[in-house]
């Protein structure tokens, strides 16, 4: 009866990046985000699915919706097994890339949600977690 | 293959940006567009993006990169119809599209156009 509270899309080409937001903007409509949360939510989706796939070498995304016992949220995890992030204080600095980004991906994403939580390590991949709250 | 379409009106080119992109699909549209802008010896774009519902650092970039090409071609680029939620999410991301000229809609776009297009005419002239 009721929609599925987890899952995970793939993380392998640049069309998986749209999949990826279609995916988000559905489940934040689904959960009546409003509008601007929601656009919120599917533009750090998508700078995060894209470092997923372009520095990760690929990964996916999974999917969670969160019941508080008084509010509601959705929760993306953006885990690869790419080279890992060797110095993650100058990763988390604006306009700072190591490609050839504009370096707003990360710091912009955490600036769209309310949690953000990065863990990585050299030669393990990288995990990001975000997460906001209704 | 899958192509955005770029309208040639008079002295204008415009481009209404109706599908959720792939990367591919907009550094190909900067492409294209940089192509038309010269075989047309165009003066002037509008980017419509009012069916966008979300606009993240790579797009955001696309733009500005369009804006500043089209500058160096002689042609001056205005992005318009962006909405409320794209706009307030860009600013929040840490894009504030600087050197992009934006404008409401379609219409108010197109005279700024023409006043920018007019205003450069009259510089030449007085010089």
């Amino acid at each position: 009866m009721s929609s599925p509270t987890k899952g995970e899309s793939p993380l392998r080409s640049e069309h998986d990046i749209v999949l990826a937001r279609q995916q988000v903007r559905r489940l934040t409509q689904e959960l009546k985000f409003s509008l601007v949360d929601q656009t919120k939510m599917v533009t750090a989706a998508s700078e995060l699915a894209r470092n997923a796939l372009i520095y990760g070498k690929g990964g996916a995304m999974h999917w969670e919706v969160l019941q508080g016992e008084s509010r509601i949220g959705l929760k993306l995890l953006f885990a690869d097994e790419g080279p890992g992030i060797p110095n993650m204080d100058l990763a988390m600095t604006d306009g700072w890339t190591s490609g050839n980004g504009l370096g707003m991906g990360l710091t912009g994403a955490k600036r769209l949600v309310n949690e953000f939580e990065i863990d990585s390590k050299v030669n393990g991949g990288t995990r990001v977690t975000i997460t906001r709250w209704k | 293959m899958e192509k955005i379409p770029i309208l040639r009106m008079g002295e204008f080119l415009l481009v209404t940006i109706q599908i959720d992109m792939h990367d591919q699909l907009a550094l190909k549209l900067q492409d294209d567009l940089s192509n038309a802008i010269q075989k047309n010896a165009t003066k002037g774009v509008l980017i419509d993006i009012s069916s966008l519902e979300m606009v993240d650092s790579f797009i955001g970039r696309m733009v500005a990169d369009i804006s500043g090409m089209g500058r160096i071609l002689g042609a001056e680029t205005i992005l318009v119809g962006m909405q409320p939620a794209v706009a307030i999410t860009l600013v929040e991301l840490g894009l504030s599209l600087p050197g992009v000229a934006t404008a409401l809609n379609v219409e108010r776009g197109m005279a700024l156009l023409r006043r920018k297009i007019d205003a450069d005419g009259a510089d030449v002239v007085a010089h």
